[in-house]
């Protein structure tokens, strides 16, 4: 695993003076996974916060090569890339005979929705890429609606918390599972306040050969109610809570990464949200307590399968 | 069933089997596709193709025909000759990718054997799937025959990637009728189309130039839109004259000519039709009858839809009396198909012109015989005599 150091003084592929919001969890996320390799690398990004915030013309933030077409089909892109650079080297056609890298970045709306037949289709077909989901929760960039990555109980603009209908009554979708049930060779949820895990597993799904997938929750200011400067505990009161485990499937083997010595509960989290200002009322116990179980049991089931192949 | 034969001339193929075999003389870097009626065959028989090593392009079988355009976008920007064939559904579900593959000015072949759309389902032919594309900033080329079908592929590889032009290229070809049909053509031998396509060349750094990083599909604001636009409108235009010669340079190598249309005996002609693909082999014995008959007819079958060569196709219709179009699909703005209305249109530039009527026929593969066709010339003769248009759209071989 390299050092702070050793990551500080690595080519910096992201710019500087993009156009993403103070405190979003994203531009830490793309810097830390793009200094997890020596080779070069290939980018694609879905439509969404991090594609219309890097790339406005005639200016872009990406220092290395970079595609976006669409916003439900970044893992097919990338397939097409990833198919090129083998046909090409095969037939001796590259201008640059080394090894390169494939990164997809998604947000929540692109991977666990409109994404994920493209995101499926890839990765059975075994494309040797890293697809990296950086999820916080909504759809943020066309002015936060819920998706099926939205908690159960928040507040989105197409699940406001109204007078009879209290915000977001469906808990998420589990996509790392559904990733995992593609028996890919490596994926596993991070979380950007925890840059060492971070980095750990993005070069393990770097030199991984095949299709390879990160879920990285990924703070939202504007779209969560939260302070910029309070992204990152954010995020960390997130694994604190349980609510986003860190834990990796490698060759088919869980681990549990992370146990927090004192698991806390998910109102610690919630109660930091604006989104969720509505649940804290008397009369929405009842949700803090069905949001409490579920992450309780999600939890157990977890540590039950801690060092076990999935 | 991969096709394997010495003979040049004479060689009896479906139109399906004529696209794989032209795209395994091509050998294309990337493949990525999804299966269709009719299409699929030519996928079918290009995998056999890749898995008997007759080629070593890379061959991407994706789950769907988004996906299957978006691959290609991907493999093209990474600098790879990209090719693949859908039809109809699959061609719908390609839609916001045909914008972005022709935004991204990437020169993409592909095979569209031309279905109908749903609702009600149907797989025989009309023209409706790539009629609709047809603002998205693909080159499209039909095809009367097996022949022509193979033919444009060819051409089409070298028009897209030519420099003034890098727009991706749709090569139509009716379904059924001439996708599952077997003509006899002649083929081009091996290194004559290799030579003819030549190598490709990206003349902009693609991805994996990774020295030169390219930022491909960026944001543009109002303040560079319409540039990006503007850029793409003149290769369209700019397409033209290298579709012209690029059937010049195709001619040296098959002996065989293409250009913009195919005029059929409208030297001395009265009335004419317009019509494209397999249905113009039909019109074109129904000429043949009313000559027989002393009547002067003739035929234009445009070969290249977009560009559109309003002012070629207007030229030759200029001084005929009466003149019908016939659209394979409908437009539904109750007052014509696509190709009627385009070259009504594009004859407004000329102070003489034609009394013109259009029809529409043969939706979901309804018979279109000589008979139809005799019909509509009989028509344009009472219109010829009167000066009278009683009908300027209407549907035929329908049951009203």
């Amino acid at each position: 695993m390299a050092t702070l150091k050793e990551l500080t003084g690595k080519k910096e592929l992201f710019s500087g003076g993009h156009r993403l919001c103070s405190g979003c969890g994203i531009p830490p996320i793309v810097r830390l996974i793009l200094r997890s390799t020596d080779c070069p690398v290939v980018v694609t990004t879905a439509t969404g916060c991090l594609e219309v915030g890097t790339s406005i013309y005639p200016y872009t933030s990406w220092r290395t090569p970079w595609i976006h077409s669409a916003f439900e089909n970044a893992a097919a892109t990338i397939s097409g890339v990833e198919t090129a650079y083998r046909a090409l080297k095969k037939r001796n056609k590259l201008p640059v005979n080394k090894d390169i890298k494939f990164v997809a970045f998604g947000g929540d709306g692109g991977t666990y929705d409109i994404g994920l037949q493209a995101l499926s289709g890839a990765l059975e077909r075994g494309h040797s890429f890293l697809y990296v989901c950086y999820d916080n929760g909504a759809y943020m960039n066309t002015g936060i609606q819920r998706s099926s990555s939205t908690p159960f109980g928040a507040n989105t603009t197409t699940s406001p918390a109204g007078d009879v209908i209290q915000g977001k009554q469906e808990f998420r979708k589990d996509l790392t599972k559904i990733v995992i049930a593609h028996n890919v060779p490596y994926a596993a949820q991070a979380s950007p306040h925890h840059w060492k895990d971070l980095n750990n597993k993005a070069q393990k799904a770097l030199s991984t050969n095949g299709p390879t997938f990160l879920n990285v929750i990924s703070p939202c200011p504007l779209g969560w109610y939260t302070k910029p400067e309070e992204s990152i505990e954010s995020a960390k009161l997130a694994v604190d809570t349980c609510f986003w485990p860190l834990y990796e499937v490698e060759n088919g083997i869980l681990k549990v990464n992370y146990k927090p010595k004192e698991k806390k509960p998910v109102i610690e989290w919630i109660k930091i949200q604006g989104r969720f200002k509505h649940i804290l009322k008397p009369e929405n116990k009842w949700m803090i307590e069905k949001f409490q179980d579920r992450v309780d049991n999600e939890w157990e089931r977890l540590l039950s399968l801690d060092g076990k192949q999935v | 069933m991969a096709v394997e034969t010495k003979h040049k001339c004479n060689v009896g193929l479906t139109g399906n089997s004529a696209v794989a075999y032209a795209m395994k003389q091509i050998n294309p870097d990337v493949v990525a596709a999804y299966p269709i009626t009719p299409s699929t065959t030519v996928m079918e028989e290009f995998s056999s193709y890749v898995a008997d090593g007759a080629v070593d392009t890379e061959l991407v079988t994706v789950e769907s025909e988004h996906s299957a355009m978006s691959a290609c976008i991907g493999a093209a920007a990474a600098g790879a000759r990209v090719m693949t064939a859908t039809s109809s559904q699959g061609l719908a579900l390609m839609w916001e990718m045909l914008y972005i593959a022709a935004g991204m000015r990437l020169p993409i072949v592909m095979a569209c054997v031309n279905r109908a759309l749903s609702a009600p389902l149907n797989i025989h032919c009309d023209h409706s799937d790539s009629m609709g594309a047809r603002d998205s900033g693909w080159i499209q080329l039909y095809s009367e025959t097996v022949q022509e079908a193979y033919d444009n592929i060819i051409q089409a590889v070298r028009i897209a990637e030519h420099e003034d032009v890098l727009l991706p290229v749709m090569v139509c070809l009716d379904g059924f009728i001439t996708s599952h049909s077997i003509e006899n053509l002649c083929l081009i031998d091996n290194d004559k189309v290799k030579g003819f396509v030549g190598e490709y060349k990206p003349n902009q750094p693609s991805l994996l130039d990774v020295e030169h990083p390219a930022t491909y599909g960026a944001v543009a604001l109002p303040d560079s839109y319409i540039e990006a636009r503007r850029q793409q409108s003149e290769a369209m235009k700019l397409a033209k004259d290298v579709i012209t010669d690029v059937g010049k340079a195709f001619e040296k190598v098959s002996g065989r000519s293409y250009g913009l249309m195919e005029k059929y005996r409208m030297d001395d002609a009265e009335v004419a039709m317009v019509i494209l693909s397999s249905a113009a082999g039909t019109s074109k014995v129904a000429v043949d009858e009313m000559r027989k008959r002393g009547a002067k007819a003739g035929l234009i079958k445009p070969r290249v839809f977009r560009p559109f060569p309003y002012l070629e196709i207007g030229e030759a219709l200029k001084n005929i009396k009466a003149v019908a179009v016939l659209d394979r699909a409908d437009s539904y703005s109750s007052f014509g198909g696509p190709l009627f209305t385009e070259i009504r249109s594009g004859l407004y530039e000329f102070d003489k012109r034609p009394k013109i009527i259009g029809r529409v026929f043969g939706l979901g593969g309804r018979d279109y015989g000589v008979h139809d066709a005799l019909a509509v010339f009989e028509e344009l003769l009472r219109i010829k005599d009167t000066g009278k248009v009683d009908k300027l759209f209407d549907y035929i071989t329908v049951r009203e």
